[in-house]
């Protein structure tokens, strides 16, 4: 049956949440409005600039090319869960420590995007480390100092092999 | 912005999915929802319901059959990316997939919805016409086969009917003699190409047969350059890229004229063509 | 002045023990924006808040004929739906002029447009909902009948007497224009053996900040109080601007400025959008939200750079160059930005063009012209990227003509570092540069001899690589003679109040605000050095009218030199406060003892003598111990403006290092470095950043950036699809090193530096790519963004 808005229940960063919502209401607007996790940011709804960047059943998406009500059953993390997890404490050192955010409102984005291509390549050069973060939008830094931190950070993952 | 009010369905089967596409005259098939999305973000498009078809079971498996390689249309460009089965078997899509967007839109779009989507500047419908792939349509008549160069018939358009579920693409499965070759012009990574080039052809003594040229970004579909396959097969790359002053006449649009992208089609050819004498696929 | 060594630890003479003047320290409160607990004005929610969008005009020029809201009136959620005529009742207009740029012209901007709508995106119809959701729902059903006029989208054009006048009372379209003669520009010419001529044409583009303009302007009926959460640069200029229009009395106004997600200059501007929001709380008498979406922002925040450039050159044959001349043509929007106008831009290519050198012959026009598109204003680097180009364009031309080097022919140019102080071209005055330095610091660094061997070598395989310069002088610090003197109430002196808590920290407050270049931290690192505690002990209060000094805020490179030195003198000044308090209860003179570490010493040996903590409870809660007439103030107040010099000019050198794919046209950037003097740094990883970030948006510039217009005034590329910002992938690493001339108009001598990587990237890139395809006979590329297109026809691949 089709209906203009739905139950749905899901985890978010570990918690049951149960709510009925509108079926155009996108997963990050639903994070931000409904639970108020504003840590997820909404820059171009369009899929461009990656502010919106959360993570479903495991992978990262954007929220905003994602519908709350596509994500009944599913298990959503923001940056808040991710972080409060202790899962990213080191990215996140090394982006304080290099400055690799100004703003911050891509942060959270290039931070879960970061993590992910770490799981996947536990040894990425500079070139595939900017590869994996193309679509994520920083208006600041001018991406190098992104780079730098997310390099060191594999390297140190990694025992300080190359 | 924020899309105009519709309605919302899981579909739990195929049959379930085409019987709601014929409740409402504006439902649309949701699956990755990466093209989708932001056209309703952007109100370019208000659809009445949303067809989620994420939950019907058996639409995300890859297999090798009968000398081809059927990729369900669930699955996602990301799963596509690791599957050795692709690499293997199909390594001209391979080769495009890096190419799509960004991991986080590879994570949810799904090789179905680039092909059901169809944007001329995009990779995947470019490699199915390369390779002379087919795509599995279910209708509210049942199931049918249709050709890739039978697939694409202009601007975003398909031979899908409003009903139609694309369940399936099929490619001939790469052999020894199977060569292939790849390359597009975008402004940044990811970018929807200006110009772009997917190719195959089977290695036939020092030279080529069956050379399949899908330009993608020069027209309203991806398009077969089939003058150039021609004197392709003889070996002459030069000759090849005049002859695609017939083959091609790109329209002007936002990001480059009909001439720019002429020019690079012709610089692709050059580059492709090396890439298929030169190396196994 | 001196090189500085590229990772310096500490740079200066402020004598001052653990001072944190020169240390790369991380910025504090980072943490809330990694572990994604920022609060971002589009984050802020209210009770009772209600959400506005806006019906906005799809016409770039045409009469507002009539309205229909009947039905949109009903839609699900819709509170109200307001007009333009309805707003006028409430909000004066306001017309974006100053006097100090003579024979600016604009008229009056509503909140919506009443009458006529001058650009496609205009506001014209206010639609406020429970969710912005509904109020885009119900924006649909509202009918507008308009009446098409004839759009002005050309900017050659806009002066023919058969064009139609955007405001026939003004009487044609020309905004302003100035024109300025220094020396002999005729004489120059005919004294060159080389006259070199060509126009420079710069791309209209615009800020993309990633996080949208935002504001919730909450009126409280009960408290006749308007506050107005704002991602804003300039809190207090706001303030003023939202009391005088509304007509209430600045005190009864605050704005609060949070984190702010980028700026660059597109959020120091007045938007008709957010002041319609102010007078919508105002009249519903309750909170109400607006942020743009990315669309709408594409059509309303500021465009910049719109240029056509005339530029001509004189050369001899020894180097020396004889004279400049431009003819500038710019088209910004219907209206003059407000209150900083858009005469500023064009009035800065004025002032810039041949600014490091030493020719002084020099002829200059500049015109503004009105448009029906989208306002255009000051964005960072305000017109320097313009006049670097050019200036920098012409004197590698002069060079390539003449079969100079292009770092030869600007040794023989430049303005010697020790002729200071001395003047540009137009008048502009300089304290002290140091151009020559920081050129031979850059070929240094970049091993700039290397790089044309290894340039030599590959065009010898069909690679063609280009190297290109960029030398450049920048704004920074600037005093009222920016805004000040011409009527606009924008404050250029800031203050800090910094006080002594009761268990030892320091609270900062101040005038200057923050959007992510770390003027929090620059605070805290002066404040810190100048009283005496480490920094964990700082806490820095910013963006907020009600709660710091009257200031002017962040813009024009100002926080760190401007905004520094008050947070500097502050904290000197409440140190005597502490010292004299500590001298009373140790019964000592307050000049032998000193601060540091958070203690009290003694100034000679360091010896502690009472913490700062014992001070404080003394002072706060045993003050009956204190002697009789003895009053402890452990606060202090200073203000600081700069006097001495209308601009603190900074200056430094950029050089570009790509490969031209002449095949297909692109361009593959390698490497970009940057030296730049901006007197004493305070952080220098932050300084480094800020370059860094500025040089990035240059490159987009160069390369990518667009705000393409059609005949009829539509943007046709208002998306993050069709308009390209830079990127990871395409990005080079940039290496910045500096040569240290502090200026002598503050103690700390510390100038601006937000700007500089801006102002340079785009000559650098410009230059570098003429560079590479000179040996083809290539035709010059001077029409920004360079893309492959543009490339290819330069070849001559493709007509």
């Amino acid at each position: 049956m089709s209906a203009q808005s739905c139950a749905i229940s899901l985890t978010v960063n570990g918690d049951p949440v149960s709510e009925t919502v509108e079926a155009r209401k996108s997963l990050v607007d639903f994070l931000r409005e409904d639970l108020a996790l504003t840590g997820s940011h909404v820059g171009c709804e369009h899929g461009f600039c990656g502010a919106c960047t959360v993570r479903v059943n495991g992978v990262i998406v954007r929220g905003c090319l994602t519908l709350a009500v596509a994500c009944d059953g599913a298990r959503v993390e923001t940056i808040e869960g991710i972080s409060d997890a202790g899962e990213i404490t080191d990215l996140q050192a090394a982006f304080e420590q290099r400055n690799a955010l100004q703003c911050g409102f891509c942060t959270p984005g290039m931070l879960l995007t970061a993590q992910e291509l770490l799981q996947q390549n536990k040894t990425p050069g500079r070139e595939l480390i900017r590869e994996h973060l193309s679509g994520n939008y920083c208006r600041c830094t001018g991406y190098q100092a992104i780079v730098d931190a997310v390099e060191a950070v594999a390297h140190a993952r990694n025992g300080g092999k190359r | 912005m924020k899309p105009a009010p519709f309605a919302y369905a899981k579909a739990r089967s195929l049959d379930e999915a085409i019987d709601l596409l014929a409740t409402r005259s504006e439902a649309r098939l949701l699956a990755g929802g990466q093209s989708l999305l932001a056209t309703l973000n952007m109100r370019l498009s208000a659809p009445r319901l949303l067809i989620d078809i994420n939950g019907i079971a058996g639409l995300d498996t890859i297999a090798k059959t009968d000398g081809k390689l059927e990729i369900g249309a669930l699955v996602r460009h990301a799963q596509a990316e690791r599957s050795p089965d692709i690499a293997e078997h199909a390594p001209l899509i391979a080769r495009a997939l890096p190419h799509i967007a960004h991991p986080a839109i590879r994570n949810r779009g799904t090789i179905g919805g680039s092909i059901a989507f169809a944007d001329p500047a995009a990779e995947l419908p470019a490699c199915l016409l390369a390779l002379g792939g087919e795509i599995d349509v279910t209708g509210p008549k049942g199931k049918r086969t249709v050709k890739a160069e039978d697939f694409f018939k202009g601007l975003f358009e398909t031979v899908l009917e409003p009903q139609d579920v694309l369940t399936a693409i099929r490619v001939p499965a790469a052999t020894a003699q199977s060569r292939v070759g790849f390359a597009e012009f975008t402004m940044r990574r990811g970018d929807y190409a200006m110009a772009g080039l997917a190719a195959s052809a089977r290695a036939d003594g020092k030279g080529l047969a069956d050379a399949r040229l899908a330009y993608f970004g020069v027209g309203a579909t991806p398009l077969r350059a089939k003058q150039a396959e021609a004197v392709l097969a003889d070996g002459k790359i030069d000759a090849a890229i005049a002859a695609l002053d017939d083959d091609l006449d790109p329209p002007d649009d936002i990001q480059a004229t009909g001439a720019v992208k002429k020019h690079l089609a012709k610089v692709l050819l050059g580059r492709v063509a090396r890439q298929l004498l030169e190396r196994r696929a | 002045m001196k090189i500085a060594a590229d990772n310096p630890s500490a740079l200066t003479a402020l004598d001052r023990p653990n001072s944190y003047i020169g240390r790369s320290v991380p910025r504090p409160n980072l943490a809330r924006l990694t572990q994604g607990r920022a609060r971002f004005v589009s984050d802020v929610t209210l009770p009772r808040m209600a959400h506005v969008a806006f019906v906005r005009s799809p016409h770039a020029h045409a009469a507002i004929k009539k309205i229909e809201s009947t039905q949109a009136a009903k839609a699900p959620g819709v509170i109200a739906i307001v007009t333009g005529q309805d707003l006028a009742k409430i909000m004066t207009p306001w017309v974006g002029v100053l006097t100090h740029l003579k024979g600016l012209k604009s008229a009056p901007q509503y909140p919506l447009a009443v009458g006529r709508a001058r650009w496609q995106g205009e506001a014209v119809v206010a639609v406020v909902a429970r969710t912005r959701a509904q109020a885009e729902d119900a924006c649909e059903l509202v009918e507008i009948e308009y009446e098409e006029l004839k759009p002005v989208t050309d900017p050659e054009t806009a002066l023919d007497p058969k064009t139609p006048i955007i405001h026939p009372e003004l009487g044609d379209n020309l905004t302003f224009e100035r024109v300025h003669t220094a020396g002999d520009p005729d004489k120059g010419f005919k004294d060159a053996d080389a006259v070199i001529e060509t126009t420079f044409v710069f791309g209209r583009h615009t800020g993309v900040t990633n996080e949208p303009r935002a504001i919730v302007a909450d009126w409280n009926p009960s408290e006749q109080r308007l506050t107005a959460y704002h991602g804003t640069q300039a809190p207090h200029m706001m303030q003023n601007l939202f009391a005088k229009h509304l007509g209430l009395q600045e005190h009864q106004v605050r704005v609060v400025t949070k984190d702010v997600g980028g700026s660059f200059g597109i959020k120091v501007h007045t938007y008709a959008d957010e002041m319609a929001t102010v007078a919508l709380s105002k009249l519903l008498k309750r909170p109400i939200k607006f942020v743009a979406d990315r669309i709408e922002s594409f059509v309303t925040d500021i465009h910049a750079r719109d240029h056509r450039v005339k530029a001509k050159i004189g050369v001899k044959k020894d180097g020396t160059i004889t004279a400049w001349e431009i003819d500038d043509l710019t088209g910004i929007g219907p209206y003059s930005v407000y209150p900083r106008t858009s005469g500023i831009e064009a009035n800065q290519v004025v002032n810039l063009v041949g600014g490091p050198y030493t020719c002084p012959n020099y002829r200059a026009r500049a015109r503004v012209v009105f448009q029906n598109k989208n306002v255009m204003c000051q964005y960072r680097a305000v017109g320097h990227p313009i006049a670097t180009a050019v200036t920098e364009g012409l004197v590698e031309l002069a060079a390539a003509k003449i079969g100079m080097d292009p770092l030869e022919i600007r040794r023989r140019n430049l303005i010697p570092d020790d002729a200071h102080p001395s003047q540009g071209p137009s008048g502009i005055k300089f304290e002290a540069l140091s151009h020559h330095a920081a050129l031979a610091h850059l070929d240094a660094m970049m091993d700039y001899s290397a790089l044309r061997a290894e340039q030599s070598r590959l065009r010898e395989k069909g690679v063609y690589r280009g190297i290109g310069f960029a030398q450049f002088i920048e704004v920074t610090n600037p005093s009222a003679a920016f805004y000040g003197v011409g009527g606009a109430k924008i404050s250029a002196q800031d203050g800090a109040t910094v006080r002594l808590d009761a268990t030892g920290a320091v609270f900062c407050h101040t005038g200057v605000s923050e959007q992510g270049q770390g003027a929090e931290a620059v605070i805290a690192q002066c404040l810190a050095t100048s009283f005496g505690v480490s920094l964990d002990r700082v806490r820095v209060i910013m963006g907020d009218t009600d709660n710091t000094p009257y200031g002017g805020g962040t813009w024009a490179s100002r926080a760190a030199g401007i905004g520094g030195e008050a947070a500097w003198q502050a904290g000197k000044a409440l140190r005597q406060n502490v010292l004299a308090v500590a001298g009373s209860i140790l019964q000592a003179k307050p000049e032998t003892l000193d601060i540091r570490n958070g203690a009290v010493v003694d100034a000679g040996n360091g010896t502690e003598r009472i913490g700062l903590d014992e001070v404080a409870r003394i002072a706060y809660f045993r003050p009956d111990t204190l002697p009789p007439g003895f009053q402890a103030e452990l606060m202090a107040t200073r203000h600081y403006v700069p006097r001495k010099w209308p601009f603190a000019f900074t200056n430094g050198i950029q050089a570009s290092y790509l490969e031209v794919d002449t095949d297909s046209g692109f361009v593959t950037l390698l490497k970009h470095w940057c030296i730049e003097d901006c007197g004493t740094i305070i952080n220098p990883q932050l300084v480094d950043e800020q370059i860094r970030g500025g040089v990035v948006q240059g490159l987009g510039a160069a390369l990518f950036e667009h705000c393409k217009y059609d005949e009829r005034g539509q943007l046709l590329n208002g998306n993050m699809a069709d308009y390209l910002v830079p990127m990871a992938m395409e990005m080079p690493d940039i290496t910045v090193g500096h040569v240290v001339t502090p200026t002598a108009d503050s103690e700390l001598g510390a100038k601006g530096a937000g700007e500089a990587g801006t102002a340079g990237a785009p000559g650098a890139v410009m230059n570098a790519i003429n560079d590479a395809l000179r040996p083809l006979g290539a035709k010059l590329l001077t029409d920004m963004p360079f893309t492959p297109g543009k490339v290819l026809q330069a070849l001559g691949r493709v007509p």
